[in-house]
């Protein structure tokens, strides 16, 4: 279970509210108006940014003074998901051993991770030579590997196409099914959330909402909310 | 948003670093000026001294950096064969020894160069390389190459996908210049101008050679006058100080203009520009190529016209100083690596103002830096023992503001565009340098180890007082065999070395740059 | 004492056999270059005193003394070799020197007193030669004989600077001792005739070699090395009638550890076995001419009717005044 205690985040003028829990294996989305607050909350749970009071739990541990590295999370951002000096199956290894120096069998976990995500043929290649899909999939898989019980998404596939980016969203969906991780996603495209996440945490007006049943939020929407989808 | 402890870590060797070239560069000064006796202080000359040196250094780094900004535009727009080898020959300039350079430009310049023999051929009158513009024509022929490269580097520095992008938008040459290069320019400019502002101050036997005259007087010249005509070690310690205040009142203005907001990261693909295809363009891009080609490779060419003929009958001891030259070259450069590696990351990711600290081995005179370390030395050890370390300790010293203008800003780039990756990868301390910092920042260090070695081959070493007579270096033989009438075997010198000093920077610059992209 | 010295780019430290004495010499970096008179000195000193001869060269003349002055008491060096005329006073005055107590007949002329003596109690001299300025007679048929002639002609001059330069400083002190109050006048009229000032010999003769001007500020030996080294009879040495002195000398430290090992290599260097090396190795009059007289290209050096020189004592307080007539001449 992740605990948000009284969290408050600030950032200059900007501030934000939370205070509630997410039940281990929830698959949530986090939606909101550009600039709430949706990136922000993400960066907190990781580690890059010090709340101003408050604290952050994982199961019974207090993550808030755990360095970002070192917490239960496995984390792609908007862009700069790869290193471009390192080559696909190089940046999934960074996930299993920083310093790369794998075992064998952790090369073999390497090259399972590349071939569950379809890029058996591709292990060798640097990010340049590969599509933008492709490049997701060379970061989820790393996220594969890394085995962590909590999976933060701050919109990795927002450059990408419709289908491209459903197809990614799916394959997100399996890894979840297989390792019964945790998901937060950022998203300001409700079809995201409808895809693949049956709660939703709605980011406005300085709060983030407890996390509520996905259809019935975008259903029937409150306020804020029925102003960001239009 | 750097997560504020790891910052700090990753400062702190950095500021060691800053701290211990302070140290060599003021415990020096202060030596200096501890020994010192009574002396009568500054007086007009030492004023007149220091105004020629601030109006000459002011021009040459602003002739230096104007003009090579259409250079580096020109090879940052064109893509052609051997470009890059041009590119490298164009840094010749900035590593030859000084007096090999001079005799270069005056044989294209001279009362009986080139230019003045084809004038009198078609009847015109002469023109006389002697005067404030020739030293600042002489500057610009040393300066105009790393000026060039270290614009092109920020032209290099802008993401091949800022230029897809803007030539998607339909971005002409005039939008790319508002919108992508003037914000690198006014970026770039003023530390470029700044660190050659600096090596301008110290300038001395060009100065005086070109400067026609004692009108000419620069500080350094009035420090070398104070030690040995005057022995007046006071008045040296207080012109060094003069020195290198002028050096910090440029860098601190340099760095109020290069607040830098970066361009972000790409993806390493080849820069592509879809702008530049005009034939206008075109023109003017050869045309700065191939002015910059004969104005800085003809002297050279000349240089290496005269003297290779006595190659061959060069003396084993020119061999040996050669060798000699290579180590020193050599460990300068692994220190440089030492100091300048620490102090980029402190001053990429934490303080912009810990480069200036660089700077200060530029501002410092030589002579004073190694008179202060004999003082201190002196009484401890044997000088001459020493004489190796304490040369390669300077000469890195010397290249550290360099290096650090060139590390510093892929620093920068790699710190923002990659440091949450790498930390929420758990990818700290020296596995981090090894796996992110330094392959992505590999061109920029070979490019400013290549310039390390090649000005410590140059490099005359730390005056006289700790040059060691069995292990003269090759600057130090070619200047034994111009004092003993030996001219030609002296030009022949000239030639090994400008082939050494260029041979150890191409090496180490293609090093850095050759990837192993599959 | 120790030596670094390569071996295939390699530094092997080599501790030098303890028993043997050393006499530690420090001397301008020419006179140790494999082209000065310094392998062949060594050699012969070495054959005769049963020490180690320990050459040690830093920077040029005036270099060598700030060094022994920064050294003071505590310096390695027990005899300094190389200092001149210009630069006895103060190395005297410095008190880090003493007397050599020894007596010689020289070669050298003697503006001051009887023909042959040496009159200066602290340094011995060893060789010595006259300023000139150096031309080449394939471009210049009859060169000016005077200052006068110099300035009133459009020939071009490379000079040294005086405050960086030994020569520098001897063409100064000539200008101020034949003209007295009006050396800056001649400064002033030899300003169009100065194509540019150098920071040492090597840059302007250099410059002079490659055609950057007529004349070059060198000495009246100048020739001998192109002749006797290149058989080039090209270049000679204009004679103005009278000539500045310049006398290199050679003198004790008072601390130093080899007080013995000192006087004989004073000795020594007036010998015929020192002297012979200097013309070509120095391209200087040896101070004693040796038994086999002066090689060719000697033979015909001028002889000026009137050698010029300003008592070494008198030298620190005219460079200065001189030094500001000479920088307020050409500053304009």
């Amino acid at each position: 279970m992740l605990t948000l205690d009284a969290l408050t985040l600030t950032q200059d003028d900007f501030r934000l509210t939370a205070d509630f829990k997410i039940p281990t294996g929830t698959r949530a989305a986090v939606i909101g108006p550009s600039g709430a607050g949706k990136s922000t909350l993400l960066a907190a749970i990781a580690g890059f940014l010090t709340p101003e009071s408050g604290g952050i739990r994982w199961q019974s541990s207090d993550l808030t003074e755990t360095g970002p590295g070192n917490r239960p999370i496995a984390m792609l951002f908007q862009d700069n998901n790869l290193f471009p000096h390192l080559t696909a199956a190089q940046n999934v290894a960074l996930g299993l051993r920083p310093n790369l120096r794998l075992a064998r069998d952790e090369t073999k976990t390497v090259s399972a991770a590349l071939s569950r995500v379809g890029l058996a043929d591709h292990q060798s290649r640097k990010p340049a030579q590969l599509s933008g899909g492709q490049q997701s999939r060379v970061a989820l898989a790393r996220v594969l590997v890394q085995s962590r019980p909590l999976i933060l998404l701050d919109e990795p596939f927002a450059a990408l196409g419709p289908a491209l980016k459903a197809e990614m969203l799916d394959l997100v969906a399996e890894l979840l099914d297989e390792t019964n991780a945790t998901l937060l996603m950022v998203s300001h495209d409700p079809a995201d959330a409808r895809r693949i996440a049956d709660q939703t945490i709605l980011v406005a007006d300085g709060t983030a909402h407890p996390p509520t049943d996905t259809k019935a939020l975008l259903d029937t929407p409150p306020e804020a909310l029925k102003a960001y989808l239009g | 948003m750097a997560s504020g402890p790891i910052a700090i870590k990753r400062a702190l060797p950095g500021w060691i670093a800053a701290a211990l070239v302070a140290a060599i560069v003021l415990g020096t000064l202060s030596a200096v000026a501890m020994r010192a006796e009574p002396g009568r202080g500054l007086g007009p000359a030492e004023w007149a001294a220091i105004r020629f040196t601030v109006s000459q250094a002011v021009l040459s780094a602003a002739f230096s950096v104007l003009l090579a900004v259409p250079v580096a535009r020109a090879f940052a727009r064109r893509r052609f064969a051997g470009r890059r080898l041009l590119i490298s020959l164009l840094g010749a300039p900035f590593i030859l020894p000084v007096i090999v350079a001079v005799m270069g430009l005056l044989a294209v310049f001279g009362r009986s160069g080139i230019l003045n023999e084809t004038l009198r051929f078609m009847g015109l009158p002469e023109v006389s390389i002697y005067g404030l513009h020739g030293v600042v024509l002489a500057h610009v022929f040393f300066n105009l190459p790393l000026a060039t490269r270290l614009i092109l580097q920020g032209w290099q520095d802008i993401p091949s996908e800022r230029f897809r992008l803007a030539a998607q938008l339909g971005f002409t040459t005039r939008d790319i210049f508002h919108t992508l290069e003037r914000p690198m320019l006014t970026r770039t400019l003023p530390g470029a101008a700044a660190i050659i502002f600096a090596i301008c101050l110290s300038s001395f036997a060009v100065a005086l050679t070109l400067g026609g005259g004692p009108h000419a007087t620069t500080v350094e010249l009035a420090i070398y006058q104070a030690f040995r005509f005057d022995f007046d070690l006071g008045r040296a310690a207080l012109l060094s100080c003069v020195q290198i205040a002028l050096v910090g009142t440029a860098a601190i203005a340099a760095l109020k203009f290069s607040t830098r907001d970066g361009f972000g990261a790409g993806l390493d693909r080849p820069v592509q520009r879809w702008d530049a295809a005009h034939p206008l363009l075109r023109i003017i891009d050869t045309t700065a190529i191939a002015l910059a080609a004969l104005f800085l490779l003809l002297p050279i060419t000349l240089v290496i016209l005269r003297g290779a003929p006595a190659l061959t009958s060069l003396p084993t001891s020119v061999w040996a100083a050669a060798l000699a030259s290579i180590l020193i070259a050599l460990i300068s450069t692994v220190l440089m690596l030492a100091l300048a590696l620490p102090l980029a990351i402190a001053a990429g990711i934490h303080s912009a103002r810990l480069e200036t600290v660089g700077l200060l081995g530029i501002a410092a005179s030589p002579l004073v830096i190694g008179t202060g370390l004999f003082i201190v030395i002196n009484p401890i050890a044997d000088p001459f023992a020493l004489a190796l370390p304490v040369t390669a300790t300077v000469n890195a010293i010397m290249a550290l503001p360099f290096a650090l203008r060139i590390l510093t800003p892929s620093v920068r780039d790699t710190h923002a565009n990659y440091d949450r990756l790498a930390t929420s990868l758990n990818l700290t301390g020296f596995t981090w340098l090894r796996l992110v910092l330094i392959p992505r920042i590999r061109p920029n260090l070979g490019f400013a180890c290549g310039l390390t070695a090649a000005m410590s081959m140059g490099d005359l070493g730390v005056i006289a007082l700790f040059a060691d007579p069995q292990t003269a270096t090759l600057p130090l033989q070619m200047y034994r065999l111009m004092g003993a009438y030996r001219m030609e075997l002296a030009s022949g010198a000239a030639v090994l070395l400008l082939g050494l000093s260029f041979g150890i920077f191409w090496l180490f610059d293609k090093g850095g740059r050759a990837r192993a992209d599959a | 004492m120790k030596y670094l010295s390569i071996a295939a780019g390699l530094f092997a430290a080599t501790t030098a056999v303890a028993e043997t004495p050393v006499l530690t010499v420090y001397t301008y970096d020419s006179f140790v270059s494999d082209w000065g008179p310094g392998p062949a000195v060594k050699a012969a000193f070495e054959e005769t005193c049963g020490c180690e001869l320990n050459l040690v060269g830093a920077g040029d003349g005036a270099a060598l003394l700030a060094r022994v002055k920064l050294e003071g008491a505590r310096s390695d060096a027990d005899v300094v070799l190389g200092l001149d005329n210009n630069l006895t006073a103060a190395a005297v005055a410095s008190g880090l020197f003493q007397e050599h107590g020894q007596t010689v007949t020289v070669d050298v002329p003697n503006p001051f007193g009887e023909a042959g003596t040496w009159s200066d109690t602290h340094f011995l001299p060893y060789d010595w030669g006259y300023f000139a300025f150096v031309y080449d007679n394939t471009k210049l048929a009859t060169p000016p004989a005077s200052f006068d002639e110099l300035a009133a002609s459009d020939l071009k001059i490379v000079i040294q600077d005086p405050r960086s330069s030994t020569p520098g400083l001897g063409l100064l002190l000539w200008v101020k001792e034949q003209y007295g109050t009006d050396a800056p006048k001649i400064w002033e009229a030899l300003a169009d005739n100065i194509v540019t000032v150098t920071k040492g010999w090597s840059e302007a003769y250099g410059l002079f070699l490659e055609g950057e001007a007529d004349m070059v500020l060198s000495y009246t030996t100048s020739p001998a090395y192109h002749i006797v080294a290149e058989e080039d009879q090209s270049k000679s040495a204009a004679a103005f009638g009278s000539h500045y002195m310049q006398v290199e000398v050679a003198g004790k430290l008072a601390a130093t550890d080899q007080p013995e090992l000192a006087d004989q290599f004073l000795t020594f260097m007036t010998t015929d076995a020192f002297q012979s090396i200097i013309p070509t190795t120095n391209w200087m009059y040896p101070a004693i001419t040796p038994a086999g007289g002066l090689p060719e290209g000697f033979a015909a050096p001028i002889a000026p009717e009137q050698a010029r020189l300003i008592a070494p004592a008198d030298v620190p307080a005219i460079r200065d005044e001189a030094l500001a007539e000479w920088q307020a001449a050409l500053s304009q």
